[in-house]
């Protein structure tokens, strides 16, 4: 019993990463409203940036500057690899909002259903 | 001493060509200079394509980092074919471009364009060069960020929604990959995929790969619109201006397919993709479907680039069926249609950008009697057309018979029954075209049209003429398929 719960909560990075990751892609799929959407979006993906943070870090490690007395440093390529996904993040997220305007400067409505309802009827 | 750098300057090129477009003020500039550098692209996948095929597969180490700690450059026949694919047909769109899209955008803007443009090139050359697992995501982001733009420049609103609704499926799609690597990672310590590749059977047997190859493969599936996950191509490639449909359909979701076939073959070992994951029976199987279904929704479709665009994911659909195979001749088969499909779908989207220009629509109900009016663009749509269906002494003849030959080889006979089926179904979609433009009488609308200029009409049938040419000379198409596939199948010169 007490093995099973150190395996389950010696894993709680994970949970974090699992709960966020369902928590985006739920919102992506479920939200009408185009800028929930992509604020969904940007939680699933930020969900994989910490997925990779977290396997950076080693047991004991410190940070990755070569100091006295530090004999283990954590991964330092994870966190490099992140740094360029954040800035992908960043970009799609920026041009989705760009789109969503120049969507409710068309259609006057930023909600999915709306919009569809807008295409049908054309 | 250049021809040493020949790999890096097939990204490096267009990308540091991207900011400088952006700086031109005057948009015939911007237009001439996007043309320049994809003219040079192409010298270079030219020069590129043979150094591999005297020399052998290219490593690369970029900024002089060793391999495997620094990015690798790659380049075997598999990426040879993909290059030539895309430089191709980015020399061929361009010159078309002035006239097309400078009649659907504001021309204060159209550097903005060329320099979307040229970001897309870059992300697709750098897809299919890089030898990098990480890499391949960033250029993945690179080539489908400014394709979401070059999209969301169509007339019309419905191109921002669909726009929009490819951003969000195609940001899924790269995240998942996003996962998958770094599960991969996890597990290896490493982002090269020749490492990769090396290491990954010892860990074979456990669930993080296993998770890590269902991530890739929905990820990349979603990217190359395989059936079910298709949702966002037929508005993205229907409400995109023309040339963007032209270039976009021919190029991003081979690189999907690249993408596809990098990873199972040469990343995970083709005994683990098609023996322990049994992943080639769903590819058929999914690929059975997409071929079937997809090519009767093309019917009844009245938009011609929306039918198209249906027509599209069938034919993604060929080419998964022969990678599905997991046999040499079924990856060259694959692959073979993959060069063709891009040439005929190419010159079909171009032949509708010429309608689009003169008559503002390529709705059917619009386009009674215009090949009298239109007769060379007609007659460009009815070769493409035929090519589309697998007439012989065109491309789409070849790839068809690899694929019913490599169907055969391996005794699924009722697949080839599928092929001939599809076959009849794109004769009946191309028919309708051909109909309502050769048979109905010309509305008054019509009447006043004329043919399209030179400018769209040259591109157009230069596209048109390769796919003549293939169809009878496939022989170099075929090669460099074939060599590709064994490359990747592993029985090829490494």
């Amino acid at each position: 019993m007490h093995d099973m719960m150190h395996g389950v909560l010696g894993l709680y990075n994970y949970w974090i990463v699992i709960i966020l990751m369902m928590t985006g892609f739920y919102t992506v799929i479920a939200r009408p409203n185009l800028v929930k959407k992509i604020i969904g979006l940007f939680i699933f993906q930020t969900s994989v940036f910490i997925l990779f943070i977290s396997m950076a870090k080693i047991e004991g490690g410190t940070a990755p500057i070569i100091s006295e007395g530090a004999r283990i440093y954590s991964n330092p390529l994870p966190h490099v690899l992140i740094l360029t996904a954040i800035v992908v993040s960043l970009a799609t997220t920026a041009l989705a909002l760009a789109l969503v305007i120049r969507i409710r400067e068309a259609y006057g409505t930023i909600d999915e259903d709306d919009i569809h309802v807008q295409d049908e009827a054309a | 001493m250049l021809s040493a750098h020949l790999p890096a300057l097939q990204v490096i090129v267009p990308l540091v060509s991207a900011p400088v477009c952006l700086l031109l003020r005057n948009p015939r500039h911007a237009w001439a200079f996007a043309l320049a550098v994809s003219w040079v692209t192409l010298a270079v996948a030219i020069n590129l394509a043979v150094q591999v095929h005297a020399s052998g597969t290219t490593s690369y180490a970029l900024g002089a980092w060793a391999v495997p700690w620094g990015i690798e450059y790659r380049v075997d026949m598999a990426s040879v074919l993909m290059i030539l694919i895309i430089t191709t047909i980015g020399a061929i769109v361009m010159p078309y471009s002035w006239r097309s899209i400078g009649h659907e955008i504001d021309k204060k803007h159209l550097q903005l364009f060329y320099t979307c443009y040229l970001l897309c090139l870059t992300g697709l050359l750098g897809i299919v060069v890089t030898g990098d697992a990480f890499n391949l995501f960033v250029f993945l982001e690179i080539s489908s960020l400014s394709s979401y733009v070059l999209i969301s420049l169509g007339s019309g609103r419905r191109a921002l929604t669909a726009a929009l609704q490819y951003l969000v499926m195609g940001t899924i799609g790269a995240t998942f990959i996003l996962i998958g690597i770094g599960l991969l990672y996890m597990m290896t310590g490493t982002l090269n995929m020749a490492d990769l590749s090396q290491r990954l059977p010892v860990n074979a047997d456990s669930r993080t790969i296993r998770v890590a190859f269902a991530f890739v493969t929905v990820g990349v599936s979603i990217k190359l619109a395989l059936f079910p996950l298709h949702l966002w191509l037929p508005n993205a490639y229907t409400y995109a201006p023309s040339v963007v449909s032209a270039f976009i359909a021919a190029t991003a979701t081979k690189t999907g397919i690249y993408i596809l076939l990098r990873f199972f073959f040469t990343v995970f070992g083709i005994s683990f993709s098609f023996e322990a994951m049994h992943v080639g029976e769903i590819l058929m199987l999914l690929a059975s479907v997409a071929i079937l279904v997809t090519s009767l929704v093309a019917v009844f479709q009245d938009n011609v680039k929306r039918m198209l665009a249906y027509s599209s994911i069938g034919h993604i659909g060929y080419m998964i069926l022969g990678i599905g195979m997991a046999t040499t001749a079924g990856v060259t088969a694959g692959m073979v249609h993959l060069f063709n499909h891009a040439i005929i779908k190419g010159s079909l989207f171009l032949a509708m950008g010429c309608i689009f220009l003169r008559l503002g629509s390529v709705e059917l109900s619009d386009m009674h009697g215009i090949a009298r009016q239109m007769p060379w663009t007609m007659a460009a749509f009815v070769t493409g057309g035929l090519s589309l269906i697998g007439i012989p002494l065109t491309a789409g003849f070849i790839s068809k018979w690899y694929l019913v030959n490599a169907v055969l080889s391996i005794g699924y006979w009722p697949l080839a029954v599928l092929i001939l089926v599809s076959s009849l179904l794109g004769l009946i979609y191309i028919w309708r075209v051909v109909e309502t433009a050769y048979f109905q009488m010309p509305g008054y609308k019509i009447r006043k049209l004329s043919e399209a200029p030179a400018a769209l009409l040259v591109p157009t049938w230069l596209l048109i003429g390769t796919n003549l040419y293939f169809g009878v000379n496939a022989g170099l198409v075929t090669d460099i398929a074939g060599q590709g596939a064994a490359v990747l199948i592993g029985q090829g010169v490494p």
